[in-house]
């Protein structure tokens, strides 16, 4: 039963997207895109409630649902959903690119499908595959415009991923050799056959394998200092293309470490991955802060505070088990839907405003008092504060942090918290309170690019006045498989 | 028996192609020739197509002497060939800038082997030093795939990133037959046809940038900053 639901999830999707290459006319297109993501949203919700918790395996072992991969599946399910409605104002708005809108389309599509694709795959081999197919699909949607800055972005992203993905594969291949001394040379290969074997074996040769898988999905994941593809190809994909880049991908990739890092769950070197988890992210955020408060092109603006919440996510997911993995998973949702936002409403001030600059963008909320008031609602909660989700994120994993043997990084992301604060929002002030632009920015807006904010920006703050109590549980039984033995 | 143990005639013909693969890639390192790069990644995969075949043979992987011939056909055939037809639609024949000049990366790549032997020192199982052929085996493996990363680092034309990519996965391919003649065949095959799209994918974007910036080389690519 469940199953069958999976397989409509991915037929649907692929249909869509194969239905977007064939047919010319783009309102086809955008209609069947948003369509599939509307399906998919409402598959993995109810996926979300059946599933049991110990997670169920199919194809012999080749797929896996399990509540943290579903928990990733939502937060793509979401941003796809969201991002298909803003897609359809925006991208019309481009309009030298109209005859090729079907092609966005079905490319749009096509790397929804590998983000889905990736969390269901059980065996990490597989998995290191459907990664890869997610960096190339996107990067012909980073490509889309073929101006060549976004070719330069794409090109670098290309080179930079794989290159990083060629050190995960190593990795999984000295997992798999390890397995091999207590296996026999030939077994199946999954994540939980990896964990089992994981202990037996020399601490030196596991920790080495941890070590080139994460540098290989950190690579994907944005962790400084393997982040430099990721505001190029965030800042010159279109808006909506970076929504899905930022809000879904970053987290499959992410899945990849936390996979990897279950699996050292029982070895002895499983303390000292954590802290070299909580070590990436703490570079990650330095990076960021650094960054953010000297920025004067919007896009990379938001780019660089994905940096940020991508490294507070591995700060707690080394912070472990229960209070860091629940706040990092917290963190996870509420950082997709926030930063979609953010992208949304950079995407539409760009066009008003015919610039990516800063500089440029002055006196939003005179222009646009709806949309300016949401991505200004956006920009607060993305940097974590209250009332919205992200705070209670950030909170609940420096909780955890504080039970953990890492209590230095507790401090050193208060205080980057802050300094990101200050920085991220002097920008809003400027575009927000400055003197008058010198030409008036085109205000035409089509609904589908603000009805997104407005959802998005909706469900944060409801997520943060209240923490659904079943969100709770959840969270806390995916927690209890952090916890070491 | 948990890693393959090959026989005295047997771990000296690995010994000889794992070497002669390693070679190839100073040969790589050496030559500022695109063209040549192309070649000896060839001879290269045709290399390690050898060895698949005779790990197959000799250890009785029937499925493994199926990889040797799609290896031979895909890396050693195929991929060779759109490269060059890439380099001819591209107009160039050399890295016309080298960052270092060959003599110097041909020491920066002896000394990553000598690292990669050291590495290799220290993964055997239980904290014990690996057995020669597993030895053997790990260190060609991370050898060739510091000089693939030490060729992305120091070149600057696009295909020879696409080529150091290249070169980075058939040092892990090559490490892997040998150690883990067992793994999955599925997994093999995707691989396989994993690097075709990777080429393909960068064939396309490589047609973009000669169209839009008028140049490959990376240094051109310096718009996106801060």
């Amino acid at each position: 039963m469940l199953w069958n639901l999976v397989v409509i999830l991915l037929a649907v999707t692929a249909l869509a997207s194969a239905g977007c290459w064939l047919t010319p006319n783009a309102r086809i297109a955008e209609g069947l895109n948003f369509g599939a993501a509307a399906i998919d949203c409402t598959l993995v919700v109810i996926l979300l409630a059946r599933t049991p918790a110990r997670g169920i395996e199919t194809l012999d072992g080749y797929l896996l649902l399990d509540p943290l991969g579903l928990w990733v599946m939502l937060c793509t399910a979401l941003v796809y959903l969201l991002a298909s409605l803003h897609a359809i104002g925006y991208m019309r708005g481009m309009h030298e690119e109209s005859a090729r809108l079907n092609r966005f389309y079905g490319l749009f599509s096509a790397f929804a499908l590998a983000l889905f694709l990736a969390p269901l795959q059980n065996n990490p081999g597989l998995f290191w595959i459907s990664i890869e197919l997610t960096t190339i699909v996107s990067a012909f949607l980073v490509a889309f415009q073929r101006a060549p800055e976004t070719i330069e972005a794409a090109w670098k992203y290309v080179i930079i991923a794989s290159a990083g993905l060629s050190l995960a594969l190593l990795g999984t291949v000295l997992f798999y050799w390890a397995g091999t001394f207590a296996a026999g040379p030939s077994y199946n290969m999954t994540w939980a056959r990896f964990a089992t074997l994981a202990p037996a074996v020399n601490p030196t040769l596991i920790l080495l394998a941890f070590l080139l898988v994460l540098t290989g999905f950190g690579t994907k994941v944005g962790l400084a200092p393997m982040h430099t593809w990721l505001p190029d190809a965030h800042s010159e994909a279109p808006a909506p293309v970076s929504a899905l880049l930022s809000g879904a991908l970053l987290n499959c990739a992410m899945l990849g470490v936390v996979r990897y890092l279950l699996v050292l769950r029982q070895t002895r070197v499983y303390p000292l991955a954590q802290t070299i988890l909580v070590a990436f992210g703490a570079l990650s955020l330095l990076v960021a802060a650094l960054f953010i408060t000297r920025q004067t092109l919007i896009k990379r603006l938001a780019a660089y505070s994905s940096l940020e919440h991508m490294g507070i996510m591995a700060i707690g997911f080394g912070f472990g088990a229960p209070f860091g993995v629940i706040g990092a998973l917290y963190q996870m949702l509420n950082h997709s839907l926030t930063k979609s936002a953010v992208f949304f409403g950079a995407g539409n001030a760009m066009h008003a405003y015919h610039s990516k600059q800063i500089a440029k963008i002055r006196r939003v909320l005179d222009y646009f008092p709806m949309s300016g008031a949401l991505w200004l609602a956006a920009a607060v909660a993305i940097t974590g504060a209250p009332p919205f989700g992200l705070f209670w994120g950030e909170i609940t994993l420096l909780r955890g942090g504080m039970a953990s043997a890492n209590t230095w990084a507790v401090a050193w992301t208060g205080v980057f918290l802050i300094v990101i604060f200050i920085g991220f929002l002097k920008h809003f002030r400027v575009m927000y309170f400055g003197r008058e632009p010198a030409e008036p920015p085109d205000t035409t807006l089509h609904w589908t690019q603000v009805a997104p904010l407005a959802l998005a920006v909706g469900t944060v703050l409801v997520l943060g006045l209240w923490w659904p109590h079943p969100i709770w549980v959840y969270l806390s039984a995916i927690a209890r498989h952090f916890e070491p033995t | 028996m948990s890693t393959f143990h090959p026989n005295g005639l047997a771990a000296a013909v690995f010994s000889l192609l794992s070497i002669s693969a390693l070679i190839l890639s100073f040969v790589m390192l050496a030559s500022h020739w695109i063209k040549n790069h192309i070649l000896a990644f060839a001879i290269q995969s045709w290399v390690i197509a050898f060895l698949s075949a005779f790990i197959g043979v000799s250890g009785h992987y029937p499925e493994l002497i199926l990889i040797a011939f799609l290896t031979a056909l895909l890396r050693g055939t195929f991929l060779p060939f759109l490269l060059i037809r890439l380099l001819d639609q591209a107009h160039l024949d050399r890295e016309f800038a080298p960052l270092v000049q060959p003599s110097s990366s041909m020491v920066l790549g002896a000394a990553l082997v000598l690292l990669a032997y050291t590495m290799a020192l220290h993964l055997g199982p239980g904290a014990r030093i690996p057995d020669p052929t597993a030895l053997m085996a790990l260190t060609t493996m991370l050898a060739i795939t510091l000089i693939g990363f030490l060729m992305l680092v120091l070149r600057t034309e696009a295909l020879s990133h696409l080529l150091g990519l290249l070169v980075i996965e058939n040092g892990i391919f090559l490490g892997s037959q040998i150690l883990m003649p067992g793994m999955p065949l599925l997994l093999e095959l995707v691989i396989l046809f994993d690097l075709l799209i990777i080429v393909v994918t960068f064939g396309i974007l490589v047609r973009y940038l000669k169209r839009e910036v008028g140049s490959t080389d990376s240094r051109v690519l310096r718009r996106l900053v801060g």
